[in-house]
């Protein structure tokens, strides 16, 4: 009777919380050092970035999309920009063009989206592969990484800048956090973004312009990924293109689904982000200082996504009659 | 104005308006797109490319489709079932690994090796199947999940073993065949795909496996409940889609025979957009081998040529995703406007030009002159049937209709009060005729053509006929049998109102006004059936001339009666009987004086007449209007008529006032009594007429005299 109790309460990002903090005990009772400042701070700021990504991607999975082509928008866009400083353009113009160059791909997508009614996952996949060959063809020839011009001045700051002793990673991604954790519990279009992601036909009868809203949703996710974009490169001091054909995109989607925002929308807060990258994070890092191979770690990395989305299926189980077709 | 008429009639004559919609209606068009997709892509690269159709390279190019579009129908088979299986790429890059080592370093033949491939593969297939089948998993992430894991798994393995592997080096003539060789000078990998793909398409489109997979994709929640088994079905596609891979894996390992880390990477998303470009819809329901091969040979000349012509490394990827990008546009614009453009132009009214009606005047003083001789009819069975198309009578005085719920019910004389249902069919029954042997023989609408036996069994006689070699609607199946009569040889003939609608349709068919319908003959002798007679207008009734050399049709939109000869030196010709009807001819019967009742079930009107000569207001009408404020035949009021051999009208019978019986569809004459039918009625009727033959019954008519009765 307690254990129905116990299991009704239980949502995914419990489960995932829970499995967070038996982790910290766990690597606190075995590793060393585990729970030192500095680690702790290397350990949030390595997933600064995929939470930011993350955020992104949430507002788009909110309103029943899926958005693949932030990884690359992210890559492209930051990279053009410095090429183009390295090119000799000032550098506010650079990034204001790498901006836009991001907004103008994402709205674009939007588009396929919202008014062409392609499917988000193919609309994305072929944004993300078109983004990508025609930025290695056309703006950044000849070679895979762009180093960070010297002459960034205070942009720097952003990825190896410090605010009373907190790395600007994690300053900016807590920022980010809160902007859009204000947007979607605040304002109007935040409602909107929740509203179509559970019933879009309703939404649209109660009045919602729901194509302009969608195009939104990537625009935002866009301008969130040449953030994450700049964060990168600063901190690493380069972009490197490939990044676009590695697993980060996977890597996103685990951050955000891990944490139990549903992929058929309108189910997921800021806070189910949080929760999932920090596991991410202290996975990484723990398994990181157990020096396990980086191969393994993905295994690990995918098991327990598995694991949570099993336990997830058996506590919440999906049923026959109310499942939504062409739901995957 | 009479040249322009002319054109118009030699313009709908001429240009087959409905075959449009009749090809739009076919489930094969959905491969038009991809396919002119495919025509391009090769036009384009052919003409780029050098040498792109010299037998080296297409050998070369066939060989790498045989392992891309195993990878493409394992996904289109996934995606078949409504789910998506991302782990292809891992799966193959695991099956060439696991080859390769079983080989190299284990020493196992071929023969042993390449199944435990598969096998190994598929349960990785199964894994996924196991998760997204039983468990109910989302598709999109599990496989995602075992993407990272099976890539994972052969890196680690790749690390261990790739030294070994890299210094040994298999050989066996069976691997170099499967490898370099080929069968015929057709690359190995090519004749597996082939006979892969055959029998796929096989499974898929004939048998009952392949069938569930497709009603699961379609809609999963309605395949469960009614009863299929929903779960272990998507498992069994996650599984196949594993093993495909596995043997893709094999291919790919003999001809390269190397592992790398690289090995599949981003092929789910190539294997993706093949399965989209050809036109296979993600949510399942939608799919089959062909569009996954179209899907496959795309992609695969679009990413080898713009390899060839030598462009930097972002245009592949750019113009993969532009094509990606076009292609499922297309196909999601025509998947949504399809229905819409085919609601557009399916209906194709024709130009017919009909004579003048004769006049039906209350004192014209001719035969068809109004009266109300009908207006005394009895009623039999109100509110007991509906829908009596077709009455008849046995030789017991029994009276027989159908029912629009597919019952027959018997009234017993010899006041007709009770009833009974005499035996269900289901369909909507239409024209009855009794046979030699006292079985009733059904034209049932929607279910083709039955017999009830003495014995009350319902047996199917036909419900399919010859297909006509140029046809594009499936014209073997019968949709709307309507009525039926027997020559003297036993020889079944009855009519096909229209083959290209269905019953609840009728008024559209009036709107075409074409020649959609046929007589069909069914000899019981042989089993066979085949069309005798094609492109009438809408024949409805049916029958046997009282010398038994010809049958009588109407053509219920011409507005015609006509004569097909089926014995004797003029068989096989047809003339006409009557003409000039002032009304929509329905059944026909013989009287008991040699001569015939007609049917008039609806009258012409003016309106109706003028706007049959143009057909295009008629197709505005049709895509502009709602059906209920169409044209119609007006079917409220009718009569019946009583004709000889020569085509003369002797008599006709009128009810002005319509309370009695308003719609009259048959009528059958029986010992001095006249039995009406008519299709939008609750009731039966029935009326004496004067003067004709008390003992006449129409199935002496036909079989003989009382000695028949006498055999029974």
């Amino acid at each position: 009777m307690r254990l129905q109790v116990v299991a009704r309460h239980l949502n995914q990002e419990k489960i995932v919380f829970l499995l967070t903090v038996a982790l910290v005990i766990a690597f606190a009772a075995l590793l060393p050092n585990f729970l030192d400042r500095g680690n702790l701070l290397s350990l949030v700021r390595s997933v600064a970035v995929l939470g930011v990504l993350g955020l992104g991607m949430l507002i788009v999975v909110l309103g029943r999309g899926i958005d693949l082509s932030l990884v690359a928008i992210m890559a492209i866009s930051v990279a053009w920009s410095m090429q183009l400083i390295h090119q000799g353009l000032p550098v506010y113009a650079a990034l204001a063009l790498g901006l836009v160059f991001a907004v103008g791909i994402a709205f674009f997508t939007g588009i396929l989206v919202a008014y062409a009614e392609i499917p988000p996952l193919f609309a994305t996949l072929a944004m993300s592969t078109f983004v990508y060959g025609f930025g290695r063809a056309h703006l950044i020839t000849g070679t895979d990484v762009v180093y960070m011009p010297q002459n960034m001045g205070w942009i720097v700051g952003l990825g190896q800048g410090k605010l009373i002793g907190i790395p600007m990673p994690i300053v900016i991604a807590a920022l980010a956090a809160f902007v859009i954790f204000l947007f979607l519990r605040f304002t109007k279009l935040g409602s909107y973004v929740y509203a179509i992601g559970d019933n879009l036909a309703a939404s649209r009868i109660s009045g919602i312009s729901v194509r302009p809203m969608l195009v939104l949703q990537y625009v935002l996710a866009g301008v969130i990924a040449f953030v994450a974009g700049v964060l990168t490169a600063t901190s690493v001091e380069a972009m490197n293109t490939r990044i676009v054909n590695s697993n980060m995109i996977y890597d996103v989607i685990l951050v955000v689904v891990l944490g139990g925002v549903g992929l058929s929308g309108g189910r997921g807060n800021v806070r189910n982000v949080i929760v999932g990258t920090l596991l991410i994070g202290v996975l990484m890092n723990g398994m990181t200082i157990m020096d396990i191979q980086y191969t393994v770690q993905n295994v690990i990395k995918s098991l327990i996504l598995l694991l949570a989305i099993v336990i997830d299926s058996v506590v919440n189980p999906r049923d026959e009659q109310t499942g939504q077709q062409g739901d995957i | 104005m009479a040249s322009a008429s002319t054109l118009t009639k030699l313009r709908y004559r001429f240009v087959p308006d409905h075959v449009i919609g009749e090809i739009l209606s076919k489930k094969w068009i959905d491969n038009a797109i991809p396919l002119l997709v495919l025509v391009c892509v090769v036009a384009v690269f052919g003409m780029l490319i050098p040498n792109f159709f010299s037998g080296s390279n297409l050998s070369i190019t066939s060989r790498q489709l045989g392992e891309f579009a195993l990878i493409c129908i394992a996904m289109m088979t996934v995606i078949l079932v409504g789910g998506i299986d991302l782990s292809v790429g891992s799966n193959f890059a695991l099956g060439n690994f696991m080859t390769l080592a079983l080989l190299n370093l284990a020493d196992w033949p071929v023969a042993a090796a390449v199944p435990t491939v598969v096998l190994i593969c598929g349960s990785v297939g199964l894994l996924n199947g196991v998760l997204i089948g039983y468990l109910r998993l989302r598709a999109f992430l599990t496989t995602l999940v075992t993407l990272i894991i099976v890539r994972a798994v052969v890196d680690m393995l790749l690390l261990q073993y790739v030294q070994a592997m890299s210094t040994s080096f298999y050989q066996s003539d069976i691997w170099d065949l499967i490898g370099l060789g080929g069968l015929f000078g057709i690359p190995f990998s090519f004749c597996v795909l082939i006979v892969v793909a055959i029998i796929g398409h096989v499974l898929l489109t004939r048998s009952r496996p392949g069938w569930r997979l497709m009603a699961i994709g379609g809609s999963r929640r309605s395949a469960h409940n009614i009863g299929l088994p929903v779960r272990s079905t998507v498992c069994a596609a996650y599984t196949i889609s594993g093993m495909l891979c596995g043997l893709a894996g094999v291919l790919y390992a003999a001809r390269l025979s190397g592992a790398g880390s690289d090995t599949g990477i981003g092929m789910e998303i190539s294997a993706l957009t093949a399965a989209v470009l050809g036109g296979n819809s993600l949510g399942g329901g939608r799919g089959s081998i062909v569009k996954a091969l179209i899907g496959a040979i795309i992609v695969l000349i679009m990413t080898n040529g713009v390899l060839r012509l030598g462009l930097n490394s972002g245009s592949g990827p750019m113009v993969l995703g532009l094509t990606l990008v076009f292609a499922v546009f297309i196909d999601v614009r025509w998947l949504k406007n399809r229905d819409k453009l085919l609601n557009k132009v399916y209906v194709s009214p024709t130009y017919i030009e009909l004579p003048e009606p004769v006049s039906t005047a209350a004192g014209a003083g001719n035969a068809l002159a109004l009266n109300d001789r009908l207006r005394d009819v009895e009623i039999i069975g109100l509110a007991a049937v509906e829908s009596p198309e077709d009455v008849i009578l046995d030789e017991d005085d029994y009276l027989y209709c159908g029912t629009r719920h597919g019952d027959i019910v018997r009234f017993a004389p010899p006041d007709y009060t009770s009833h009974e249902v005499y035996a269900h069919i289901g369909g909507s029954p239409l024209g009855m005729g009794w046979d030699k042997d006292r079985n009733l023989l059904v034209c049932v609408g929607g279910m083709g053509l039955y017999k009830i036996d003495r014995d009350r069994k319902v047996v199917k006689v036909t419900d399919e006929t010859n297909r006509s070699t140029l046809s594009v609607v499936d014209d073997s199946r019968l949709r709307l049998a309507d009525d039926l009569d027997i020559a003297p040889d036993g020889r079944i003939f009855f009519s096909e109102a229209t083959i290209r609608y269905e019953m609840h349709d009728w008024p559209v068919d009036a709107l075409e006004s074409r020649g959609n319908g046929r007589i069909i003959c069914h000899d019981p002798k042989t089993g066979k059936t085949h069309t005798a007679l094609r492109n009438l207008i809408f024949p409805n009734g049916i029958c046997t001339s009282q010398d038994g050399q010809s049958i009588l049709f109407a053509e219920s939109w011409a507005c015609r009666v006509s004569r097909l000869y089926i014995s004797g030196p003029k068989a096989g010709q047809v003339e006409r009987v009557l003409d000039r009807l002032p009304g929509y001819p329905d059944n026909i019967n013989r009287a008991s004086d040699g001569t015939y009742w007609c049917a008039i079930m609806g009258m012409r009107s003016p309106a109706l007449d003028v706007a049959l000569r143009m057909p295009s207001f008629r197709r505005r009408m049709a895509r502009r209007i709602a059906p209920d404020q169409w044209l119609y035949p007006n079917l409220n009021i009718g009569c019946v008529i009583r004709f000889n051999d020569r085509g003369e009208v002797l008599e006709s019978l009128w009810d002005q006032g319509a309370e009695n019986h308003p719609m009259i569809t048959s009528m059958r004459e029986h010992k001095g009594y006249l039995y009406l039918g008519g299709i939008t009625n609750n009731r039966i009727g029935r009326i004496r007429l004067d003067g004709r033959d008390k003992t006449w019954s129409s199935f002496r008519s036909y079989w003989g005299g009382p000695n028949v009765r006498h055999a029974s």
